[in-house]
């Protein structure tokens, strides 16, 4: 392992991608407690006070929380000091912050949660004015024990989209609908269902079979459920499992659909 | 020359098989032969009924989702080689069989083997004309 032979004292990765390493780790026999590794910086994914402690204990080290955004400069925008592990420090001689209610958009008074908006101060090549991020936080303004000033944003806790971040990769679920409505004859009701296997994210297509696609040949259905995976696969570069299941089990509440089943955060 | 058969997918979950049969039963259907194809994440249950069109409209009554199919039904001599030498003569012709299934009819000595071709029209014929008895679809739902 290229991390105990450089005696590698920061990780910094997904937050799943962590305890798969510590899994494969195991697996070898490798004590990974017994690395130099102190602080592991990790984002681009969603992730909870739990799998922090998970992470913490399973590698021995301090986890930390970074947010970023590709459109800004990728992960770096704001970060957990060591000292606290709470709310990400945003670099605000590079960044103005503000929260605004993103219905109204109007900016909400410090402390009050809503969408976070970001406008670039240092950025030369594509600076952006009031940008908004469709992540919901707050601003925390009180002192940091760590001594920074720069005031810490709240863990993300959601978004004003139902963007969904699956193995690090945004995916939209109308992205997922346009692939089924592609296919002829395939029904628009579907369901996401998203988990953590193994400590890797997993997304689970369901199609509702019709008298359109079904067919007596077991072939014919297979064919259509890998047809769906790989033009998934195509579009965002994500592998999923499709499962066909049979018509009308899919819910449909009146209106809004339960599109997703997100499983991971708990 | 050709019999009809239905196709219902079930979800590979418990008690579906049953609900298919029951509500098969309680219209008064009378199942005739059964084959069930099965993968992890579903199965496709192919029934020949002695009431067809009865059990497709009970059936999506209840939300199953059914589909009719042309099959061939062939009685096999009971002897080594029987259905060798109808595949035999199928393959020589060019004939695709998708799948088939057997039963064995309660009173004959015959085994009765349902066909299921990419084109029933062509395969008829070759079993024609290799003289091989054809059962047709009453003989079939009357059992
Ligand atoms: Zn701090």
């Amino acid at each position: 392992m290229i991390m105990q032979d450089f005696g590698s004292t920061v990780l910094t990765c997904t937050p799943s991608y962590s305890l798969y390493l510590a899994e494969v780790a195991a697996e070898l026999g490798v004590d990974i407690k017994s690395f130099a590794l102190r602080v592991g910086i990790m984002g681009a994914e969603p992730w909870s006070e739990s799998i922090r402690a998970e992470i913490e204990d399973k590698l021995n080290i301090k986890a930390i929380d970074i947010y970023g955004l590709s459109e800004i400069l990728g992960p770096g925008v704001a970060i957990e000091c060591i000292e606290e592990q709470h709310g990400l420090h945003i670099w605000e001689d590079h960044f103005i912050a503000e929260i605004i209610n993103p219905d109204t958009g109007e900016v909400l008074p410090a402390g009050e949660q809503g969408e976070l908006v970001i406008t670039t101060i240092t950025k030369e090549g594509i600076p952006m004015i009031r940008y908004r991020t469709r992540d919901i936080t707050r601003l925390i303004t009180e002192p940091c024990r760590c001594g920074r000033t720069h005031r810490r944003l709240e863990r993300m806790s959601g978004r004003t989209d139902d963007m969904l971040i699956i193995r690090g990769v945004n995916v939209f679920p109308s992205q997922i609908e346009s692939v089924l409505m592609k296919i002829e004859g395939v029904e628009p009701h579907y369901q996401l269902i998203i988990d953590r296997e193994e400590n890797l994210d997993s997304l689970e297509v369901q199609v509702e079979v019709n008298e359109d696609t079904f067919s007596d040949a077991v072939k014919t259905l297979q064919d259509l459920a890998s047809r769906i995976r790989k033009e998934i696969k195509e579009l965002l570069g994500i592998t999923c499992k499709v499962r066909l299941v049979e018509p009308k089990t899919i819910a449909r509440s009146e209106g809004k659909a339960q599109r997703v089943i997100d499983q991971r955060v708990k | 020359m050709k019999v009809q058969q239905i196709s219902v997918f079930i979800e590979n979950i418990p008690g579906r098989l049953a609900e298919v049969t029951k509500v098969l039963g309680n219209a008064g259907v009378n199942i005739r032969a059964l084959s069930l194809a099965d993968t992890s994440d579903f199965g496709v249950l192919r029934l020949i009924v002695d009431k067809i069109d009865r059990a497709k409209e009970v059936l999506a009554e209840h939300q199953f989702t059914v589909t009719k199919t042309d099959v061939v039904a062939v009685e096999v001599p009971d002897r080594p080689l029987g259905l060798a030498g109808i595949l035999q003569r199928l393959d020589a012709a060019g004939v695709t069989v998708e799948y088939l299934y057997a039963f064995v009819e309660r009173m004959g000595e015959n085994a009765v083997i349902i066909f299921r071709f990419d084109n029933v029209d062509e395969a008829v014929k070759v079993l024609q004309g290799a003289g091989i008895e054809i059962l047709p679809g009453e003989r079939i739902y009357n059992l």
